[in-house]
This record gives structure tokens, C-alpha cells and sequence, in this order.
């Protein structure tokens, strides 16, 4: 694992993944999955094949909602309450598992995922799933209404609230992130923290490391092992409440 | 009208602090007061049109009223997916208001043109658009839009009428030719030369400054067989709904406006208001071509 800080300048690259060995299909090179969440993502799942990016937010998604997030199930209408926003509205099983592992939708949810009685669709729907902050899918709306958000809250004089948008390294293809990254950065919005699930599928890369894209707007950044739950915990809270702040998790490539 | 946008915007963020701006620049000048006062609600995210519309659904999200505003091409074209997901998708609203039109900055070209942007907004569901013809019809549309819950658009123009028309945008009769007479529809800024194309053609005259929704009651109360549309955007905007409302009658409907085809001409705004038939002389012609047709001229 590595951690790193930066307020300015280059970030340190990311941690090179290892060369990709062939992987048979339905043996992730991930750890095992955390035990509440397992046998949930397995309902979901319900025998189908996912790809490996599905599996790779899963740590990450499981350390926000255990041990980061002030937020609940009786609390998913608390103005006061901490939000995630899942920009990334891709790969979404372990997000419903992690959901109905705390009680935010019943496990009986999970079957048929993405069926036509369903409430779970392969891209998730706030109007839909109590829990959810922000419907996603289209990638590059995340960080914006994250932005929003936390200007919001600040507006209401919520100044406890902490604002959490998961992204992946591909999505930052998008320039809309980078709107948002630089405004949030120049402003100093210092609620706003950004994670990047990093497993290099952004087809032209991010020479010098995603996290330098931040940086060099003014966010503090940390990057770390995308699976190693306390170097998360560690980087997830980092953050110094005047500049915003970005973890990178890095996972294997293509996973 | 801006200067009665950004009166009235800086009036109801002082009253209500629920209300929130947000801007890409355009008129940043013009709300320094504003932002002075209310630096957590006066919102410029610089040129950032994609960050402008999804900043106001995140402050929508936390509860807010946001007020959004920039060129028509940058707040409706360039945003239009910001404006589909980060309101629309998410549940939640917001009051955009453009400045530019269809040619108010003639001489800028194409890409301060904006004659689709009502075409674009009316693609979504639910959403009000007013299109004042006067400034003094502004203050109270804005205060209106602001204090309900839904979206709205308030496209806002250089062009105007002589004088302002009240009301909620019901259709409003300026000009009664009596039952059974053809009925013209104008919509915002293109009314004055509506009124003066048609003085002796024996044409009931309505104007309305909400085009969405539209007065469908008023139009199936005051319509006979023949209805003209006259809309200072792209020609036809208006036509399906006055398709749908009349579909169970047998009618005839011209629809003018701004045309799709880009002129690549700079000049005024009244240059391109003539080019695309929409001053009198313009509506005068199409008008009087329409009503001459035979009703069922077939083989004439």
C-alpha cells in the first residue's frame, strides 16, 4: 500500500499494477469479499457472470458504509446526514449488497436484479432505491451534484455533512469532471471528497497518475490499495476540511 | 429584460433564503450586489456550463431553489444532458433563465444563435417555459416560477413588444374578428408584428408568454377550422400540441417562425427577423397565402 498526501504539484504515480496473469473467469485476483456483503452479492449475482470491475468496488463501497458515513437507514432524509453519490452507476451488484447488508433495502430486493418488477436496475435510480443519493449511469454527472451538494449544505449552514462521489479512472474521461474538479479545487470546498476506483481501463491512461489531476487544482490526495480496508479507512479520512480531497483506490487492472 | 432578471433575482434572494444563483459568467457583472450579500448563494462556477446545471441540481438535492442563468446556446445546448439527468433524472427542479434567443446577437453568428433551445426544453417532461414579450413582464413571471416547485425556463430576449401583458399566460384575445374567424397565436416578443400583419385580414389575434404549458382550453375555446402559430423560436415548436388539442376536429394549422436552415448572415436582429418572414410584411405574406387557399383546393 501506499499512502500520500499532496496539496500541490505532481502526485505520486499510482502503484503500477502487477503484470495481468490470466485469470480464469469466476476467480477474481480481489480478496474475498467482506462476510455481510457475500452472500448478498451472490443473490444479486443469482449465477451470472460479472465482470471483474463489478467485484472492485466492493471494499471500497463496504468501508464508506461501515465506517465512514454517517448516514442510515433511518437517517437517508436527515439533512444532517453524509452523502455518497456513486457517479460510477456502472457495476452496481456490490452497491445493492452493500445497501441490503445495512439494512438501507430488504434482501428480497436483490432477486431479479434489473427484472421487470425489479427496483434495481443495472444503473441505480434514486426515486427508486431509499439510500441512493443521485441516479447515475451516464458517466460525468457524479462530481457535479457533488459539488452542488456540498455548496448546499454549506449555504444551510450544514458545515457537518461530508460529500462522497465515487468515480472510476475511466470516467474521468469526461470533461465535466474536470469542471467540477478545478471549481471545487479554486474554491477550496472543503466537505468534497472524490474516489477514484483506479483499475487503468481509461483508454489513453492518466500519465503521472489520476490523483495528479486534483492536485494540481488544490485538493489534497491519498492513494491507496483499492482493497486494503484500513489503508482506505486511513485515506478516507484524511482530508483537512479546507481543500478537497481525493482517495484513489487502486485495484488490478481491468478488474 | 436581463436588468429586470437581475432586479427581481437579487430581490428574492434577499427575501427567501431558500433561493440560490448560479452562473457561468454571463451577467456575473451585473449580480456583484448579489453575490456581495449572499456569497454562499450567489454561485459563478466560471465558464463551466456542464458544472452550472449540475451545481443546481446538487443545491436542488440539499434543498434549495436554484436559479440558473447564461446564453441560451450554453444553458440549454451545451447542458442539455446535464439538464435531462442532474434535474430532470434525479427528481428535482430548477429555474433556468437564458439571455440571447433566437438572434438577439445577430452580428456574433451561429454560435450565439439559439432558435432550438424551446424545441430542446420541450423534449422533457413538465417543464414551463415563458418567453416574455415585454421586461415589465419579467418580475412577476420569475417571482412566479421561483415560488413554485416545478422547472421553468424564462427565455429572455433583446426583442419586445410595445407594451407588457399581464396574466398567468392563458391566451389572452387582443384582437376579436368575431366566431368561426381564423385564430393567430403569438407568443412573446413577435406579437406587435403579428397584430400589425393581419389588422384587415379579419384574424382573431391571442398572445400568450407561456408556451408550455400550453392553453390548450383557451385554444379549443376561441379556434375555428384555421389556426396560425407565430413563435420568435424555431417555426413549429408549437404545432404538436395545437395538433393534439384540435385532433378530434378538422382544421388547418400555419405554423411560422425562426427557420432551421443557418442563414450564415450576421446584420441585426431585425435584419434576421425579416429574413425568416417573421416581421410584418413577412407574416403578412404567409398569413394572407394561407387563407387564400380553397380549404379543400384539390385539383384548383
Amino acid at each position: 500500500m501506499t499512502t500520500t498526501t499532496a496539496s500541490a504539484g505532481p502526485a505520486p504515480a499510482a502503484a503500477p499494477p502487477p503484470d495481468p496473469a490470466p485469470t480464469p473467469p469466476g476467480h477474481p485476483t480481489a480478496p474475498p469479499l467482506p462476510a455481510p456483503v457475500a452472500p448478498l452479492y451472490e443473490r444479486v449475482r443469482a449465477g451470472r457472470e460479472f465482470g471483474a470491475n463489478v467485484r472492485s468496488t466492493v471494499d471500497v463501497l463496504w468501508v464508506l458504509y461501515d465506517r465512514i458515513l454517517r448516514v442510515t437507514p433511518q437517517t437517508v432524509d436527515d439533512p444532517g446526514r453524509d452523502r455518497f453519490l456513486l457517479s460510477k452507476g456502472h457495476a452496481v451488484a456490490g452497491y445493492y449488497a452493500v445497501l441490503a447488508a445495512k439494512g438501507f433495502v430488504p434482501a428480497d430486493w436483490l432477486d431479479d436484479q434489473g427484472g421487470p418488477h425489479s427496483l434495481l436496475g443495472d444503473h441505480p435510480d434514486r426515486m427508486l432505491v431509499p439510500g441512493v443519493e443521485i441516479g447515475s449511469g451516464s458517466l460525468g454527472h457524479g462530481l457535479g451534484l457533488g459539488v452542488g451538494t456540498a455548496l448546499g449544505l454549506r449555504a444551510q449552514g450544514l458545515l457537518t455533512p461530508r460529500v462522497h462521489v465515487l468515480l472510476g479512472d475511466a470516467e474521468l474521461d469526461e470533461g465535466s469532471n474536470h469542471e467540477a474538479i478545478a471549481y471545487a479545487g479554486a474554491t477550496g470546498l472543503g466537505s468534497l471528497t472524490a474516489i477514484v476506483v483506479d483499475n487503468g481501463s481509461a483508454t489513453h491512461g492518466w500519465s503521472g497518475g489520476a490523483a495528479a489531476r486534483f492536485t494540481v487544482n488544490g485538493w489534497t490526495a491519498a492513494t491507496v490499495d483499492g482493497h486494503d480496508h484500513d489503508a482506505l479507512h486511513t485515506a478516507l479520512t484524511g482530508h483537512d476540511n479546507h481543500r478537497p480531497h481525493v482517495v484513489v483506490a487502486v485495484v488490478d487492472q481491468g478488474e | 429584460m436581463r436588468n429586470r432578471f437581475v432586479e427581481t433575482t437579487t430581490e428574492l434572494l434577499a427575501r427567501d433564503p431558500r433561493t440560490a444563483l448560479v452562473l457561468a459568467d454571463i451577467s456575473a457583472d451585473a449580480f456583484t450586489p448579489a453575490f456581495d450579500r449572499h456569497p454562499d448563494r450567489v454561485l459563478n462556477v466560471g465558464i463551466r456550463e456542464q458544472l452550472l446545471v449540475g451545481v443546481a441540481g446538487g443545491l436542488a438535492l440539499t434543498g434549495l431553489r436554484p436559479i440558473a442563468h447564461s446564453y441560451a446556446p450554453f444553458l440549454i445546448e451545451r447542458a442539455y444532458e446535464q439538464i435531462k439527468l442532474d434535474l430532470d433524472h434525479q427528481g428535482v427542479h430548477a429555474v433556468l433563465v437564458s439571455i440571447g434567443a433566437s438572434y438577439d446577437r445577430a452580428e456574433s453568428g451561429r454560435t450565439h444563435l439559439s432558435p432550438a433551445d424551446v424545441s430542446l426544453v420541450d423534449t422533457l417532461h413538465g417543464w414551463t417555459v415563458h418567453v416574455p414579450g415585454h421586461p415589465d413582464e419579467v418580475p412577476a413571471l420569475l417571482r412566479d416560477a421561483v415560488a413554485a416547485d416545478g422547472s421553468a425556463y424564462l427565455r429572455l430576449s433583446t426583442l419586445h413588444n410595445a407594451r407588457p401583458y399581464g396574466g398567468d399566460g392563458a391566451l389572452r384575445v387582443l384582437r376579436d374578428a368575431g366566431p368561426g374567424a381564423p385564430l393567430l397565436v403569438a407568443v412573446g416578443p413577435v406579437l406587435d408584428a403579428a397584430l400589425a400583419a393581419v389588422g384587415d385580414l379579419g384574424v382573431t389575434v391571442a398572445y400568450t408568454h407561456r408556451p408550455r404549458p400550453f392553453d390548450t382550453a383557451g385554444l379549443r375555446a376561441l379556434a375555428g377550422d384555421a389556426v396560425i402559430l407565430v413563435e420568435p423560436y424555431l417555426a413549429g415548436t408549437s404545432a404538436r400540441v395545437v395538433s393534439a388539442a384540435l385532433a378530434d376536429r378538422p382544421h388547418r394549422l400555419l405554423a411560422l417562425g425562426v427557420g432551421r436552415e443557418e442563414l450564415r448572415r450576421y446584420g441585426s436582429a431585425e435584419d434576421h427577423t425579416r429574413w425568416h418572414g417573421v416581421d410584418a410584411a413577412g407574416l403578412r405574406r404567409s398569413v394572407a397565402g394561407f387563407l387564400a387557399a380553397a380549404p379543400v383546393p384539390a385539383g384548383r
